[in-house]
């Protein structure tokens, strides 16, 4: 993506689209007054369309991380606007209060009568999107929120082209029609668009453009060509990890392991006298060194003795686990499911389910590069989350907000890791030691598994009672460090105790009627950092409610993907669907030959219901392979159904990595992997083949970025106990199964 | 003394001592930024480039050891003007957050120039060494099948 500073600055009238947008999001407040970002940037029609001598861009609301969100969103605007896709180019819009996600705080529940947090805490909890993740890019929200606003902005946008031609013409408005980026008038003339924009700027933007009716869509609703492959297929597309200025130097960290510890001492001695070595930093509970590459810069970080204090949590796993389990004992944080008499209902069948702490891994290692000139900072950064770039940085270089330039490049992955943005500011820390130069912050792979805020370790204690083949009580408790209460405690600095409904998501608003149902979580203080794993509380709690689930179904001797439908088909009818679905797909008869294990799973979450089927093949030596996977997904409304297939299966390879591989565990207050050969993923000949088949039942739209990793562990476990028989109650699967890798 | 090193058909004299991994003689010293560094201890292939056509983690390879012209992403096609592994890559839009991406191609375009057609086994084996943690797996195999075609009919 290019730069904004390709605008130069012109008086230009301000109304502004999002005021339309914000009467379609009805209660969204935030959404009402931005300001244009874009005010001063001639031929922009709004904050998001600029058309202009060098062509139709889109100043894109979201960072592209993979998920293909440059296209989907320049798809719909080229949709209302009448453009070609191709003409429409793409790039990322500055940290602005008019680019706010509005699905971050959209209501995404299968059934509307849910029950909801309440009290203070969950007040807290619900306004915090709003309040700190304006810009964000996660939550699987990105197509969700462009739909809208998106279609509206390339409506308004044409619209008012329309207007200015109309003035220019001397005609009425409905004698024009438009036609591939050209206003048509009466005679036949063609206009182009750019020749009207400098006229259209002047104008007030179109309130209430008319949107086209699906028959009308050209682009909505099929596969795009992506705009960032050629890029990608070339070395060419702009990663944080590449930005190159000139006189930049390279910088290597080093934090302290024990997570919110302190640094003692350190001694460089080893490390100053390395030819190439310029300068060694002590940011206070770390060190950085600058270098004039990044290997040495590595190397000589490495080199330098440091004394860790101690860590503000167990030092040792097993404690940690221990006292995630002691919240057990504690008031409930979170009881977002609670039907029938629990107190007198019976309970015949208990198990007990366990997770890790898990890293992200994303394959372009925590990055930013900055530069402190004049009172002014300039920070590229691969981010999710612009605004919090903004400010954080702005307060560590002692400068107002307004003072900093954050350009967000491509993302070698996100997953939710650059949701945070301790990379940012520790590239602003070297940088404030650095005035004048550009330094760019690397850190090295051991450095980035080591420091992440990790999908947190978990603990589920479930019961349950089946009764003629039917669950009537469904009890689960599940204890784990909070998200929320660590996150709002690092941004507002108030330890708040925020209801934190991910303690329980996948597992309280999954679509199973049940008489006796109740889904409660603890909220553990373990202080290990925390964030936002794709999925987040998905990703653990499918994995104990499905994998109790389908133990039940064995308990009540019923075919599990039968039993799983029982419970869903008065209650939501387009889940039942996606499970019938993948039952016809996989030709899923509840019997496998000797050998071969086959298994289901379903999560409702993001606003889509997906089914996963796995199928496991044993050989003659006892290792297991994955053979196929089938996906079965209800998203509402499909906008790209290539990338969404891309996105569910990349969901599925990534929940399932996770499930074989994947465990952050603590050794003397330290991460014990530091790389891939000990956290390792799924490669080409593990992964199994795909078949994925997409409904749009549901009435609302689902996300998709994150909707796949759900059902995969427990797919995967329920497949390998119809292989072996034997019930996997914690992951990671590697360590108790034989894996071809 | 400068080395001399052959990049992508260009000879580069570079002022770096033999034991910088050429990795980063690429990316810091020559700004050919398209190869990756991922683990740093060939665990991922993101590094991937060719030395006298043979796929090369990158990050293992110091600049003294550097024994013949090195081929990085950005010498097989450029966005208008791609190579035929690049279009079948374009074609199947592969690449989801395209990182590991360039790895992903040095180390199939060595595969086809080894083996022209080869069998899904003969993929899976070539490519295990390579990561993508987006999980492009399957389009990736469609795209060596698919260059595979295009470079037997020549189109």
């Amino acid at each position: 993506m290019g730069k904004l500073k390709t605008f130069t600055r012109r008086a230009f009238i301000v109304s502004s689209v999002a005021v339309t947008g914000g009467v379609a999001f009805g209660a969204y407040l935030m959404a009402r007054t931005p300001d244009n970002p874009l005010a001063e940037s001639p031929g922009a029609l709004n904050p998001w369309v600029v058309i202009n001598t060098d062509g139709i861009t889109l100043v894109a609301p979201r960072a592209e991380m993979g998920q293909g969100v440059m296209t989907t969103l320049a798809a719909l605007i080229a949709e209302e606007l009448d453009v070609a896709l191709e003409a429409v180019n793409v790039i990322h819009g500055p940290p602005a209060q008019a680019y706010f996600n509005s699905a971050a705080v959209a209501e995404r529940h299968y059934s509307e009568s849910q029950h909801q947090p309440s009290g203070f805490g969950a007040i807290m909890a619900q306004a915090f999107p709003k309040v700190i993740s304006l810009q964000i890019t996660g939550g699987s929200t990105s197509a969700i929120d462009a739909y809208s606003r998106m279609r509206l902005a390339g409506a308004s946008a044409r619209a008012t082209l329309l207007q200015a031609a109309a003035n220019q013409l001397g005609t009425g408005l409905d004698v024009l029609k438009t036609e591939n980026g050209h206003v048509i008038a009466p005679d036949g003339t063609r206009i182009r668009y750019a020749d009207l924009a400098s006229a259209a700027a002047d104008l007030e933007p179109a309130q209430a453009p008319r949107l086209k009716s699906p028959a009308e869509w050209r682009y909505i609703g099929k596969s795009q060509p992506r705009k960032d492959q050629a890029p990608k297929a070339t070395g060419t597309a702009g990663f944080g990890i590449d930005v190159r200025l000139p006189g930049m130097r390279f910088a290597s960290v080093r934090m302290t392991p024990r997570l919110g510890g302190e640094m003692i001492s350190f001694d460089a001695s080893n490390a100053e006298t390395m030819d190439g070595v310029e300068k060694i930093l002590n940011l206070g509970d770390g060190v950085a060194v600058v270098a004039s590459n990044t290997w040495l810069a590595i190397e000589a970080v490495n080199a330098i003795d440091i004394t860790w204090g101690k860590a503000p949590y167990p030092h040792e796993n097993a404690d940690i686990f221990e006292k995630i389990s002691e919240a057990f004992d504690t008031d409930p944080n979170v009881t977002l499911r609670e039907d029938g008499e629990l107190a007198t209902a019976p309970t015949s069948f208990e198990a007990e389910y366990r997770v890790p702490y898990l890293a992200h891994a994303t394959m372009e290692p925590m990055n930013s590069t900055a530069v402190i000139t004049d009172g002014t900072l300039e920070i590229w950064s691969p981010n999710q989350a612009p605004i919090m770039v903004r400010d954080r940085c702005a307060k560590l270089a002692g400068i107002d907000s307004d003072k900093v330039t954050v350009h967000t490049p491509f993302m070698g992955g996100g997953y939710g890791r650059r949701a945070m943005v301790d990379f940012a500011e520790i590239a602003t820390r070297v940088a404030v030691q650095m005035p004048g130069i550009p330094v760019q912050t690397t850190w090295s792979r051991e450095e980035d598994m080591r420091h992440d805020f990790y999908r947190p370790g978990a603990i589920a204690r479930m019961r349950g009672h089946v009764e003629d083949g039917k669950i009537t009580t469904l009890d689960g408790q599940m204890a784990a460090p909070s998200i929320m209460a660590q996150t709002m405690k690092l941004f507002t600095g108030f330890d708040l105790a925020p209801a934190d409904p991910t303690l329980t998501e996948g597992a309280h608003d999954q679509p199973y009627a049940i008489p006796n149902h109740r889904v409660r979580g603890h909220s553990s203080d373990v202080a290990i950092p925390v964030g936002f794993w794709r999925s987040v509380g998905n990703s653990q709690n499918a994995f104990f409610y499905d994998s109790f689930v389908d133990e039940l179904a064995h308990e009540a001797s019923v075919d599990p993907l039968e039993f799983r439908l029982r419970h869903m088909r008065g209650e939501h009818a387009p889940s039942a669907t996606v499970l019938e679905t993948v039952r016809d797909m996989s030709g899923w008869t509840g019997k496998t030959p000797d050998g071969v294990g086959r298994g289901v799973a379903f999560c409702f979450s993001f606003g889509t219901a997906v089914a996963e089927v796995v199928e496991v093949q044993q050989d003659a030596d006892g290792v297991i392979r994955l053979s196929d996977m089938w996906i079965a997904a209800d998203l509402g409304l499909i906008l790209d159904p290539l990338n969404v297939e891309a996105q569910l299966t990349g969901g599925a390879v990534f929940g399932l990595s996770a499930a074989i591989h994947g465990e952050i565990t603590f050794a003397d207050g330290m991460a014990e992997q530091e790389n891939f050969p000990d956290y390792d993923a799924l490669r080409m000949a593990s992964t199994p083949r795909f078949h994925v088949e997409l409904l749009q039942n549901m009435e609302r739209m689902g996300g998709v970025g994150e909707p796949g990793t759900p059902p995969a562990a427990p797919a995967l476990a329920n497949a390998l106990f119809d292989l072996t028989g034997q019930r996997a109650r914690q992951l990671p699967l590697g360590s108790q199964f034989s894996f071809l890798t | 003394m400068p080395t001399t090193l052959t990049i992508n058909g260009t000879s580069h004299q570079v002022d770096l001592p033999g034991n910088v991994p050429l990795l980063w003689v690429l990316r810091d010293a020559l700004g050919l930024t398209g190869t990756k560094y991922g683990c740093g201890v060939a665990a991922c292939g993101a590094c991937t480039v060719q030395i006298n056509g043979e796929a090369t983690r990158s990050c293992q390879v110091l600049l003294e050891d550097v024994d013949g012209p090195v081929t990085t992403i950005e010498g097989l096609g450029t966005p208008d003007n791609l190579a035929a592994i690049q279009k079948a890559w374009v074609a199947n839009q592969v690449a989801q957050c395209g990182y590991c991406q360039s790895g992903q191609i040095m180390q199939a375009a060595s595969l086809l120039a080894e083996i022209p057609d080869p069998s899904d086994e003969e993929i899976d084996e070539a490519m295990a060494g390579n990561l993508c943690r987006c999980g492009t797996y399957p389009r990736i195999r469609a795209a060596i099948h698919d260059a595979a075609n295009m470079i037997k009919t020549g189109a």
